[in-house]
């Protein structure tokens, strides 16, 4: 779509362009152009000279078996996320949306979460398991369960999902209520007087008619847990234990800064770039196709 | 628009055949009480850290109704802090979230005006240029970008703060999408009455557009206050954290034991005005949610 009436000149345009260019170029051409170039290369260990490698950084790093386990890390952790953080969410929409008076209350409150900064989420979801003083950790010990997620692998994992699923049931309730407001009535009328009970025309007809929504919030909850979450887990395990919650932009983080491993952390990044072009250009392709709120 | 009100059949009989009344209402009701309770529990349990003293906390189970510490937690918090007072961590907060949404959308807006309304050399690689911008979310490209910041001496600034957060395209892929809607009246009108573009810009299309740049500045404004990382990366002052990333820094390194109340009063502080920005501009929320996702 384009402007049939426009100005003329070319000065004030590109006078007006200018500090989104100066800003992109520096912040982020430049950076990214960057992140490409030294993935080509080992610095040696002084940083005074690096050695041209080809792709020796992306060879080694689909070699390295902490590297490809970070890879299934970030996929499990990203498919519990998603899981988590849709499920109760489309059940709490599918039961607000069944009331006529009190469904504007219960999103007020249920919002709330969506605000509270992953890193903060994780802060708080740390503080109930935490081994010595928290609450959650406390009962479970009292019903016989030994809650430590400083050692136990999926007692960790089973945390970090948690805590970074918690503020999106808000983000995922909000795009579920609206497209259930949006199903029509008479649809659902015509199957109850058919006789189809609740569940039955949920299953039937209601969870069809929401499945566009359903995919774009797949879609975007997996870039979420990808790339968002990094606070809850540096909150919570620091990565560990061992490895067990080293998702990949974790990784860039732990070898770029912590382990000073540019060439290889860059290598990353660059792995990273072409998974969230891949994500967008699903998200995009589709959300021109189907999404009509 | 996200959430219209349903409108309601109530006059006619049939409307209440896929309604709930009685006991299923009664039901509903309940589990969406009890869904609530479930997503508030670990921020009431913060409340009540925060108004407790640390001996009630570290002798578990620790109690589940707020103390009588309110005032003294607080105030240590804000005044006195672990590392830097949690006043000086509020501030720093302000000024990023505000700078990087209202730097954001000032760029935007200038550039997305120029896209629309003007023909000029370099338009259509500028379009992909911004497209780009859209796909790189600021931690894939942390190590590169933490050296340029650190090669201007942009450490420990707010200007090291905001610019890398603003070089993103959202807001202005928002604004030509808006700005296409206006009726190209406008715009022919201005141009017979011989009105220069600038004022066309800020006497028709600003003000036509207060609604998207508000429900923008929602969606910003909360994006910049729970930024994490990068603040973790470039602030190494505790002067210059800002109060989401400060909460991790208070935490002693070893065995010590954390001064819980303090760390859970500053996390209800670090929660509060996003909080409130989403719970009073609701509607403008959701629409700006909706709005840039789209």
């Amino acid at each position: 779509m384009e402007k049939r009436v426009t100005f003329k000149g070319w000065l004030l345009p590109l006078a007006l362009v200018f500090p989104q260019i100066l800003i992109s170029g520096v912040f982020f051409f430049y950076p990214a152009g960057q992140a490409i170039w030294q993935s080509l290369f080992i610095p040696d260990p002084f940083g005074l000279s690096s050695q041209f490698v080809g792709l020796g950084n992306f060879e080694y790093l689909l070699s390295d078996k902490y590297y490809r386990a970070s890879f299934l890390t970030t996929a499990i952790f990203s498919t519990l996320v998603t899981l988590v953080s849709m499920v109760p969410a489309l059940f709490l929409a599918v039961m607000a949306d069944r009331l006529v008076k009190g469904a504007g209350t219960y999103r007020t409150l249920l919002i709330w979460p969506y605000a509270v900064a992953p890193a903060v989420a994780g802060v708080l979801w740390l503080f109930m398991f935490n081994t010595r003083v928290g609450v959650v950790s406390w009962y479970l010990g009292q019903l016989g369960y030994d809650w430590n997620h400083v050692l136990n692998d999926g007692e960790a994992m089973g945390l970090v999902v948690v805590a970074s699923a918690w503020g999106r049931i808000s983000y995922n309730f909000l795009f579920f209520f609206a497209a259930l407001q949006s199903v029509p009535r008479s649809v659902i009328e015509a199957a109850a007087i058919d006789g189809a009970r609740f569940w039955t025309r949920f299953f039937t007809i209601v969870l069809p008619l929401l499945s566009p929504t359903t995919f774009f919030l797949l879609v975007v909850n997996v870039v979420y847990a990808f790339f968002e979450t990094f606070g809850v887990i540096h909150t919570i395990t620091s990565g560990g234990p061992q490895q067990a919650t080293t998702i990949l932009v974790y990784k860039v983080f732990a070898d770029g800064f912590v382990g000073q491993d540019l060439g290889s952390s860059a290598a990353q990044s660059v792995i990273l770039l072409v998974v969230v072009g891949a994500l967008t250009v699903v998200q995009f392709r589709y959300v021109e196709k189907k999404v009509h709120y | 628009m996200a959430a219209p009100e349903r409108k309601t059949q109530g006059k006619l009989p049939a409307a209440g055949m896929v309604e709930k009344r009685g006991s299923a209402l009664w039901m509903t009701h309940a589990l969406m009480i009890l869904g609530v309770l479930v997503v508030f529990f670990p921020i009431w349990l913060a409340f009540v850290a925060s108004t407790v003293t640390q001996p009630e906390i570290v002798s578990p189970p620790m109690p589940l109704l707020p103390g009588g510490h309110f005032v003294e937690n607080y105030t240590r918090a804000l005044f006195a802090g672990v590392n830097i007072p949690v006043a000086t961590m509020l501030l720093n907060s302000l000024v990023m979230a505000l700078g990087i949404a209202l730097g954001k959308i000032a760029i935007s807006l200038l550039s997305a005006f120029a896209i629309v309304y003007f023909r000029f050399p370099g338009r259509t690689t500028f379009f992909w240029m911004i497209f780009i911008t859209l796909m790189l979310p600021v931690e894939v490209r942390i190590v590169p970008t933490y050296e340029v910041v650190a090669g201007f001496g942009l450490l420990n600034s707010y200007a090291g703060l905001i610019f890398p957060l603003i070089a993103s395209a959202t807001a202005t892929f928002l604004f030509r999408q808006f700005f296409l809607t206006i009726p190209d009246e406008l715009a022919e009108a201005a141009r017979v009455d011989g009105a220069r573009p600038m004022r066309f810009f800020v006497d028709i299309v600003l003000p036509m557009s207060r609604t998207n740049i508000a429900a923008l500045f929602v969606i910003l404004f909360i994006y910049g206050w729970n930024q994490y990382l990068w603040p973790l990366l470039i602030t190494t002052e505790p002067e210059m954290n800002t109060i989401v990333m400060g909460i991790k820094q208070m935490f002693p390194s070893g065995d010590d034991t954390a001064d819980w109340p303090v760390i859970m009063a500053t996390s209800i502080l670090a929660m509060i005005p996003p909080v409130i920005v989403v719970v009073s501009m609701q509607k403008l929320f959701i629409r700006g949610l909706v709005d840039s996702e789209k």
